[in-house]
């Protein structure tokens, strides 16, 4: 794709390009022919009273190797996108190369994964060039939401606990790194009603998990809790299938307190997490979705 | 006042003196030469080539002693390993090299030139080959004027084939540095060398045979650029391959045994052999000129020629100017070689050195570094504790296995999450994410915001023995506590 916005500026250096480099091969030979030369080795010139200067010859390779430049120029402006927009004769472009080198690493790395494809999670978990492998992978790709030690941060969520808002089976995990999710909670200040009920409902929630909480309020809160209900079920524990979370454990992901969860059920909450296919091989999810579950897993592992 | 106008005179030159701008040089035939100099030069060319053609051969420790490996990035050299981090000692040793090149020139010229440059190395193994197949001087110009037959194709292919030997033999211990010595031969043997060491074995083998057996001095005269700025770095005390013109001139041939001052000649003898045997083809008594490469075999051969005449040596000799201006003796010349400028760069040069080497023998046996995150600056754990979470990259710059212990400074009270004890493998470089906590009164004690505090990284006391300290690095960096 060209850079130019007028096709006059491609053709003013395609013909600037190769003028200069004739010009080099006129200029070389035209210098070829015979210069006088006086009996004292100079030119026969005299500047300033007494100012020569000397004609010693150039030596023929010189003139030989410039000559052969030249034309290794004019066959490499041929070649390669040197002409202006023209695409060279190789077809070359750095994208191209860019998708060739990926290509190529892409298939040696895929021979250094294929040994651990196969292998289910419980197995890998305990192999530690693997798990090696899948914690280098989880440092370059995850860490900067997750956190380095995997347990996230305000938003991110905690990859080392047993609390799950899409499924904690390895296979799950390699479903939600290959295919992203995006958790919507639509705002539900309408469905609750005012900020009173807000504010109650917000205490309903605090009761369910064990916080402290204002129970005249949750009392009145209970019956607008049917509007949550049925993302977050009539117990509240939640719903996998929707990435709905469990509000009665210890978990706040976007914090904890009456004011988050009001802040939440007015406005809402979408929290993305990218999809990885594009960028990590299928064999580099498999490890990195291992490494993940074993985060969560009881330490049976010798320590590293 | 108004300075005279001069014009530009037109020169008036016979068109029979026309020459084109580019010639053909002609070739060079040096005369073989014999003498003290001779001896050294060839005592250096044993000497460099021992250590480049041998050095690829050493192994220690079950690897190749000295291995320069690009994919891994880590260079190691006999019990060194060293990282890209360690880049200022090539650094260091490039400036102790241009040092010691400012105080052997400012002493002698180009010592470098004459007697240690591969260039110069290079021409005269392969100006021996070429005596050894086609004779000396006589016998190689004779040979280049006469038609072919059966013997002159023998001796020039003979020649090249061992020219081509050497060059190819260069190429290989050239990438024999970056590929391990023995792990190459085999792939050569099977033709299975890899196509980047195919082009690099070739480009080094074509480059050593072009240069030293046909570009020679053409190096010296055009494309160094070392040649051309000598002159800045020599002044008159400075030694140089000088030709008494006091004591030889006038020149020419007088009977033997007979005094030179009688019959109203200077000791040169006029037998030009100081022409024949230079390889860059000038005439020394003319004075010292760019191209000469003070390879010194014309001392060698003046000398030769005054030892049969009987006249004392060092018609040609290394002289400074003022010496032969002042026409002082040897002992006040060498006295003034050691000038000022000589002792100033010599106790550079000494500084220099004695610190890199101190600074090698003193090298931590790893490297840290530290890198906080910053997707999750800060998090509040149980019991309101502050946590910062760090990634620190460990590397073991040595062949054995390391166990390295790490701390908190300058943070009151401030606890790892894990043990901080983490064992390294031989050359092992690694990621350790790791976490530092910080209970609730002492993070409001700090007050919000960044406080520098310092990992420290030491290696545990049962790896290095009883007797020597462990090593320890301090790196800095920051905790966070959130508003």
């Amino acid at each position: 794709m060209s850079d130019f916005l007028n096709s006059t500026w491609s053709w003013f250096i395609a013909i600037t390009t190769v003028v200069s480099l004739i010009a080099c091969l006129v200029l070389l030979f035209g210098a070829m022919r015979r210069k006088p030369m006086a009996d004292d080795n100079s030119t026969g010139h005299v500047f300033d009273e007494n100012l020569t200067e000397l004609n010693n010859p150039m030596p023929m390779w010189w003139m030989v190797l410039f000559a052969l430049t030249v034309v290794f120029a004019l066959i490499y402006v041929y070649a390669f996108p040197a002409l202006g927009s023209a695409a060279g004769s190789l077809g070359w472009s750095s994208r191209g190369e860019h998708d060739a080198d990926k290509a190529k690493a892409s298939a040696e790395m895929a021979k250094v994964y294929a040994a651990y494809a196969a292998q289910p999670a419980e197995a890998l978990s305990k192999d530690p060039a693997a798990m090696a492998i899948g914690q280098r992978l989880f440092i370059n790709n995850c860490a900067t939401c997750h956190g380095s030690d995997a347990r996230g941060s305000k938003g991110f969520p905690d990859l080392t606990d047993r609390d799950w808002l899409h499924g904690g089976a390895p296979a799950k995990i390699e479903e939600t790194i290959t295919l992203g999710r995006t958790g919507s909670m639509p705002p539900m200040a309408m469905a609750v009603g005012t900020a009173q009920d807000v504010h109650n409902v917000a205490h309903y929630v605090l009761s369910l998990s064990g916080s402290p909480y204002d129970s005249i309020a949750a009392a009145a809160g209970k019956s607008k809790f049917t509007a949550c209900a049925a993302c977050h079920g009539v117990d509240g524990k939640g719903n996998q299938a929707l990435g709905a979370p469990n509000l009665t454990d210890k978990v706040w992901l976007h914090g904890w307190g009456e004011e988050a969860i009001a802040d939440i059920v007015n406005h809402g909450k979408t929290n993305v997490m990218p999809a990885q296919s594009g960028r990590l091989l299928p064999e580099q999810i498999h490890l990195l979705a291992t490494y993940v579950w074993g985060l969560s897993q009881p330490r049976e592992l010798a320590a590293k | 006042m108004k300075h005279p106008i001069i014009p530009i005179v037109a020169a008036e030159v016979p068109a029979a003196n026309a020459i084109p701008l580019y010639i053909s040089e002609t070739k060079i035939q040096p005369r073989a030469v014999r003498g003290w100099f001779a001896t050294w030069r060839w005592t250096l060319v044993w000497f460099t080539q021992l250590l480049f053609y041998g050095l690829p051969w050493l192994t220690w420790n079950g690897r190749p002693a000295v291995l320069l490996d690009l994919t891994s990035r880590r260079f190691y050299i006999f019990e060194m390993v060293l990282h890209p981090q360690d880049v200022i000692y090539l650094a260091a040793l490039l400036i102790i090299s241009a040092f010691g090149l400012f105080l052997f020139t400012a002493v002698a010229g180009r010592l470098w030139c004459g007697f240690a440059c591969p260039q110069t190395v290079y021409t005269e193994i392969f100006m021996w080959v070429e005596r050894r197949f086609e004779g000396d001087r006589q016998a190689r110009i004779k040979l280049d004027a006469a038609p072919w037959s059966a013997a002159k194709l023998a001796k020039k292919t003979g020649k090249q084939a061992v020219w081509l030997a050497i060059g190819l033999w260069t190429g290989f211990t050239f990438v024999a540095y970056f590929t391990p010595a023995r792990t190459l031969g085999a792939e050569a043997l099977g033709l299975a060398l890899g196509p980047w060491e195919t082009f690099w074995i070739l480009f080094y083998g074509f480059a050593t045979y072009g240069n030293a057996g046909y570009m020679r001095e053409q190096v010296c005269k055009y494309m160094c650029p070392y040649a051309r700025f000598q002159s800045a770095m020599f002044d008159r005390d400075t030694l140089i391959i000088s030709y008494d013109a006091v004591r030889g001139e006038p020149r020419g041939s007088r009977p033997r045994g007979v005094d030179p001052a009688s019959v109203g000649k200077g000791d040169c003898i006029n037998c030009t052999l100081c022409v024949q045997v230079c390889p860059t083809g000038i005439d020394i008594r003319k004075g010292l000129q760019y191209e000469c490469i003070g390879c010194a075999a014309c001392i060698d051969a003046c000398n030769e020629v005054m030892d049969k005449m009987r006249y004392p040596r060092g018609l040609i000799r290394y002289a400074t100017q003022n010496a032969l201006a002042n026409r002082w003796s040897t002992a006040t010349m060498w006295k003034r070689v050691f000038r000022p400028r000589v002792l100033v760069y010599s106790a550079v040069l000494l500084a220099i050195v004695a610190a890199f080497i101190a600074s090698l023998a003193l090298r931590a046996p790893f490297k840290a570094d530290v890198v906080r995150d910053r997707g999750a600056l800060a998090r509040m754990v149980q019991d309101g504790r502050i946590e910062n979470v760090y990634k620190v990259q460990l590397m073991n710059a040595t062949e054995r296995p390391l166990r390295l212990r790490i701390g908190v400074e300058g943070l009151p009270d401030a606890t790892l999450d894990s043990a901080g004890e983490v064992e390294l493998g031989p050359t092992e470089a690694r990621w350790v994410p790791l976490a530092v906590q910080v209970p609730p009164q002492a993070a409001r004690a700090l007050g919000a915001g960044a406080h520098s505090m310092r990992f420290r990284i030491a290696e545990a006391a049962t790896t290095t023995g009883a007797t020597a300290a462990p090593f320890e690095l301090r790196e800095k960096s920051t905790f966070v506590v959130p508003r």
